[in-house]
């Protein structure tokens, strides 16, 4: 064994660490006072939830932003910049005009189901309209493609809900994250999807690494590019739909995590992708603490704490990655 | 030892027919380099039997045809090293080198030891066993050349198809790349299909010539029958001398000629409209 293979084992040990003890932490720290102090049932029904779900929420979105960088070979996309986040946001509003009172009763909450449809028809759209500029090979055209995406989807949301004004609120408070109001029915929501999404995911981490030498090529080594990549494409999507519609958007977090991952482990997939996923869970228990007790007893919204966090790390990234590739 | 063979295969790009129905047969251990002017399809014979573009007629290596599904099965046969590879500038060696195991590894599969293994010796065989750990972005042209042939040997295909394996090199390298895959071609009794620009490398290192032009073969045979002044004249439009040296070298060497000047603008032997390489769907 290499020697780079060698240091790269101890990443995922030492992650699972990092993240076991940002779930104490999280567990610890509350309003209601740290563990001796808080009553066993707020923990439990309260913060537990709450943690868990963060937890489940970052790792997600970190493992659905490396996905779709490996698939479309492109380190600037993210499930917000590719406009799935948007378009899941329609496909929920939607079900929100219809009416979600008598959803709510349904065998399956048609809820992740619709962001999911959402999600999927605006990345594909990206996907196809960042494409067929085919000169472009530096992958800004598919960044922008996503930005017009994300705005059509974002008007014909605001278009909906003019015209629904009776469910404005509940609509924003949705966009806007509850991890607020978190309890374990909405943990048991988004947990099957969570699962078959990052198994599917992980599953594919070899394939990612054959795609980094380009279509061709890749195909010329017996991969089906189209299939692994609509594969890929179906799966992270569906994780990401499911998280946004218990987390609202959360944004930053599905390019930060990979690209610390990538500085620390080396680029290939089949480390970027588990460590993202622990480590992505960590980071978003430990960025929802301050969320809880900064302005006690008001809450600060988690999206708020990643960007005050993420926009200045990111840049921190950009600038490390610049200097390593010169 | 493997033969492939090549029976009407025909490449189109839409209503373009860029190779015309191509038959010929490359037998165990042999090396045929196509040549011909640009645009005469060379590239599109080797994509096409990669499995890259879409192609009438069939390929066959020994016995087994190859169908539109088998992408897998084709690469176990069949190794491609592209006229310019990609190679991510943060991957290393040994990533790189592995990814040539791809065809032999299941789909949900991981790779196995024995996978590592055949890695490490290809690395060892070239000198690259240095190279496992370092980042591609790092390292020299001649460098990442090798990596690129330690792949496709990786990939343990018994057919190689090589598109201008030396169009990036200088005149040290060129002839280092190809006296290894000579070398190996020998060791390992690898057929090797390859494109060339320059003649005389060609016709120093190949078996047999296929000289291509509007995708059709105009000429084929050994370096001595195919590589004459008159030849070169017609499809290419060079002016020429070919020298023969006394072990059998044919040295093509340009002249100045001032009627030429006026020709790259007529359009007589380049055709500016297939000076474009055509673009596979994504």
């Amino acid at each position: 064994m290499t020697d780079a293979a060698r240091r790269g084992r101890w990443w995922l040990p030492l992650s699972l660490v990092i993240l076991a003890g940002a779930l104490a932490l999280g567990v610890m720290i509350g309003p209601a006072g740290s563990w001796g102090s808080a009553s066993w049932t707020i923990v439990w029904n309260i913060r537990m939830p709450r943690v868990v779900l963060a937890g489940i929420v970052g790792g997600m979105l970190s493992l659905a932003g490396a996905s779709y960088q490996g698939v479309f070979r492109n380190p600037l996309v993210d499930p917000y910049l590719l406009g799935v986040a948007a378009g899941a946001g329609l496909g929920a509003t939607i079900v929100f005009a219809i009416g979600r009172a008598g959803t709510q009763t349904w065998l399956v909450d048609p809820l992740p189901l619709a962001a999911f449809l959402g999600g999927l028809i605006a990345v594909v759209i990206t996907y196809l309209v960042g494409t067929s500029f085919q000169t472009d090979r530096s992958g800004v055209t598919l960044v922008l493609a996503g930005v017009a995406v994300t705005s059509l989807a974002t008007a014909i949301q605001a278009f909906i809900l003019q015209r629904n004004s009776d469910v404005i609120r509940e609509v924003y408070s949705w966009i806007l994250g509850r991890l607020t109001t978190a309890a374990w029915g909405d943990v048991r929501l988004v947990l099957p999807y969570v699962l078959v999404s990052a198994g599917v995911l992980l599953l594919h981490r070899r394939h990612l690494d054959v795609l980094r030498v380009g279509d061709d090529e890749a195909a010329a080594l017996g991969t089906r590019v189209g299939r692994v990549r609509l594969t890929v494409v179906i799966a992270a999507t569906m994780g990401t739909a499911a998280v946004v519609s218990v987390s609202g958007l959360i944004g930053f977090i599905g390019i930060i995590v990979p690209h610390f991952v990538r500085l620390l482990a080396g680029a290939s997939y089949r480390r970027v992708l588990p460590l993202s996923v622990v480590l992505g869970a960590a980071f978003l228990v430990l960025a929802d603490i301050p969320g809880r007790v900064l302005q006690d007893p008001a809450e600060t919204p988690i999206g708020v704490v990643t960007a005050f966090f993420g926009a200045p790390f990111f840049i921190v990234v950009l600038r490390t990655r610049r200097r390593v590739a010169s | 030892m493997s033969a492939l063979a090549l029976a009407g295969l025909t490449v189109s790009y839409g209503k373009r027919t860029v190779v015309e129905p191509l038959t010929d047969s490359v037998h165990d251990g042999e090396w045929l380099c196509l040549i011909g002017p640009n645009g005469a399809g060379k590239s599109s014979v080797l994509r096409a039997i990669a499995g890259l573009v879409p192609h009438g007629g069939a390929v066959t290596v020994d016995d087994e045809t190859f169908g539109a599904h088998d992408a897998r099965r084709r690469a176990a046969l069949v190794a491609y090293v592209p006229q310019s590879p990609n190679l991510p500038d943060d991957m290393t060696g040994e990533q790189y080198v592995l990814l040539g195991r791809n065809p032999h590894i299941g789909y949900f599969a991981t790779e196995t030891a024995h996978d590592r293994d055949v890695v490490r010796v290809v690395l060892e065989r070239l000198d690259l066993a240095g190279f496992g750990d370092r980042l591609l972005g790092n390292l020299s042209g001649g460098e990442r050349q090798r990596l690129v042939i330690a792949r496709a040997l990786a990939q343990e295909a018994p057919i190689l198809l090589l598109d201008e394996p030396t169009s990036a090199l200088d005149i040290g390298h060129q002839q280092q790349a190809l006296e290894l895959v000579d070398r190996l071609r020998h060791e390992r009794g690898l057929t090797v299909l390859s494109t060339m620009h320059d003649l005389t490398l060609a016709g120093l290192y190949a078996d047999r010539l296929a000289l291509l032009d509007r995708g059709k073969v105009v000429a084929a045979g050994p370096a001595a029958d195919v590589l004459t002044p008159d030849v070169l004249r017609s499809y290419y439009g060079a002016d020429v001398s070919v020298h023969h040296a006394n072990d059998g070298t044919v040295v093509v060497v340009p002249r100045r000629s001032a009627d030429l000047a006026h020709r790259a603008f007529s359009g007589n032997s380049v055709r500016p409209d297939e000076l474009s390489v055509p673009r596979s769907d994504f």
